[in-house]
């Protein structure tokens, strides 16, 4: 794969203020690459210089390997942007907003009418074309500004928040049309505050705090190297042993095992080396333990998010709320 | 190709959008109208149409086009669809030219209405057409740009709205519009002076009824000098203030 994206020591200062500092990191060809972090980690302005709504105060910008650090207008040509708001004309229609982005980016009416249909196709919208944005519900607004950022087939699209203050349909829709998207080839820069969204649909994903890029890996690597321990949680129907017992009897069979009695009838089961569920199971039932269900835990990103940065996930999503 | 295909694309959006929308259209009749309506009532029987020919010309042109570019721009800033405008791959100054031409033809609406009424209801007479066809474009050009440079000042449509007051009004009783600048107190003059509507209604006057107090050679070579001093001074203060 290609790089289509690099930036090397990326910084940004509004004064004194270090908004964006030092960051680096590249984006490859057909990835989906996520950009996470709290309020005021500087997602947006990483975003605003890469698409040039804000002045770079040091380092470069390469697209494609060309460095266009200081020939933004160069780069816009390549590039789609869906804002974390709705910002299309209220007094136009779907298909009247299609036409005239495409006309921002030189394509002569014919292309643009065409290019307009498919997507208002694409994103379900055909019976919507010819009414006023401002007719739109909030989800197909936020389908129609995806659809607007497509028109002239961008190699890289910029998505702040896309799924960001939507209802659950509109987001499971959006979520798989940005899926079909990357699986017909399109290169995603994605920020948002869902982490349950990062790991669902990105490759990559870098965590930001204050201005930094504290780890970027892909989605798999972060949740590997936060799994500091096997566990197994069992639901059984009642347990009649001792946790003490239990435990004594557990380490006879498997010796590095601790097992914990969550409540009356759950026993989380941990082990820091990989452990099979099939043994514990075969074992407990030997005990007269019946079992309803079995699983294991894996960690997930947002694990791993809190691990690397030490900021709890529900503050993050009330700091945005509340934003 | 992509310059000029977004170039009037963003003319026609705005065109559609805003100026020929119905409230806006009527504006353009009713306002002259209302101007030359109170004139009448006023001066009665000495009613003398040339008298206050370039002077509802001035008016007209001037309050519909400076509030008209200043608040569709911090609307759209607002609302955030500039940002469109601005990420898309054109020269930020082709994109502000778009929007400054959408409100000179818009300018020039508001000018020919009342020279249309003045010419063929109250048969008026004109000393140049071509003067007074280049003082209407020139004073739309002015009032266009002054919108802009307000838009860059403003935040909300309404301080749009606010800003734009603040300006017309003390220009249009400094300008010689309704008294001469000879008749101002000599401390208030170099304000005239300084004001490129002063020189666009002389231009006005001189096409219209043959007098001016300046050359019309300085009033075109001022016109298009503050035109480029406000053009430039503006798009300065956009990459400054709208690309943090």
């Amino acid at each position: 794969m290609n790089k289509i994206l690099e930036v090397k020591n990326l910084k940004k200062n509004y004064g004194d203020f270090v908004a964006v500092s030092s960051i680096d990191f590249e984006i490859m060809e057909g990835e989906i690459f996520g950009l996470l972090g709290p309020n005021g980690a500087g997602k947006t302005t990483t975003i605003n210089m890469l698409i040039g709504l804000a002045k770079i105060s040091e380092g470069k910008i390469f697209y494609k390997g060309a460095d266009l650090t200081n020939k933004i207008k160069q780069a816009q040509e390549m590039i789609g942007v869906v804002a974390d708001e709705s910002n299309l004309y209220d007094e136009m229609s779907g298909f009247e907003n299609l036409c005239f982005c495409g006309s921002l980016y030189g394509l002569l009416k014919h292309s643009r009418e065409k290019k307009a249909r498919v997507l208002l196709e694409l994103f379900q919208l055909r019976d919507a074309a010819d009414k006023k944005f401002k007719a739109y519900s909030k989800g197909m607004k936020r389908k129609l500004t995806i659809a607007a950022a497509l028109v002239h087939d961008p190699e890289i699209l910029f998505m702040d928040e896309p799924t960001t203050g939507i209802d659950v349909a509109s987001v499971r829709q959006i979520r798989n049309l940005i899926k079909n998207l990357n699986k017909n080839g399109a290169t995603i820069f994605l920020t948002t505050h869902y982490i349950e969204e990062a790991e669902r649909l990105c490759d990559r994903v870098a965590f930001i705090d204050r201005g930094k890029i504290v780890q970027i890996d892909t989605v798999e690597r972060l949740i590997r190297e936060t799994r500091e321990s096997d566990i197994i949680e069992v639901a059984c129907e009642s347990i009649p042993l001792d946790r003490n017992i239990l435990q004594k009897r557990l380490n006879e069979k498997f010796p590095d095992v601790e097992c914990v009695l969550k409540d009356e009838r759950t026993v989380k089961i941990t082990s820091p080396v990989k452990i099979d569920i099939a043994p514990i199971v075969s074992y407990l039932s030997s005990e007269d333990i019946f079992i309803y269900e079995a699983k294991l835990i894996r960690p997930s990103l947002e694990d791993a998010f809190v691990k690397i940065t030490g900021i709890e996930i529900d503050i993050m999503k009330r700091e945005k709320e509340k934003k | 190709m992509t310059s000029p295909v977004a170039f009037s694309g963003i003319l026609a959006k705005d065109m559609k959008n805003y100026y020929l929308k119905p409230p806006n259209i009527s504006w353009g009749i009713i306002f002259p109208l209302a101007w030359m309506l109170m004139m009448l009532i006023k001066s009665g029987a000495g009613f003398d149409i040339s008298e206050v020919f370039p002077g509802i010309v001035a008016i007209s042109v001037l309050f519909g086009t400076t509030s008209m570019l200043a608040v569709t721009i911090t609307f759209e800033r607002r609302s955030r669809s500039f940002e469109r405008l601005l990420l898309a791959p054109i020269r930020t100054e082709l994109l502000i030219l778009a929007k400054i031409t959408g409100a000179i033809l818009f300018g020039i609406f508001n000018g020919v209405i009342p020279v249309l009424i003045s010419v063929l209801y109250f048969r008026a007479y004109v000393a140049d057409w071509l003067s007074l066809a280049g003082g209407v474009f020139l004073l739309s050009l002015i009032s266009a740009l002054l919108g802009l440079f307000i838009s860059v000042s403003a935040k909300e449509v309404f301080e749009a709205q606010t800003y734009s007051n603040f300006f017309r009004f003390p220009m249009i009783f400094l300008c010689g519009l309704f008294i001469p600048i000879s008749g101002l107190p000599v401390y208030i003059r170099p304000l005239s002076y300084i004001l490129p509507v002063t020189y666009a209604v002389d231009f006005l006057r001189y096409s219209i009824s043959g007098t001016n107090a300046f050359p019309v050679t300085l009033d075109v070579i001022l016109l298009v000098a503050f035109s480029f001093t406000l053009f430039y001074f503006s798009m300065y203060n956009i990459k400054k203030k709208w690309i943090l």
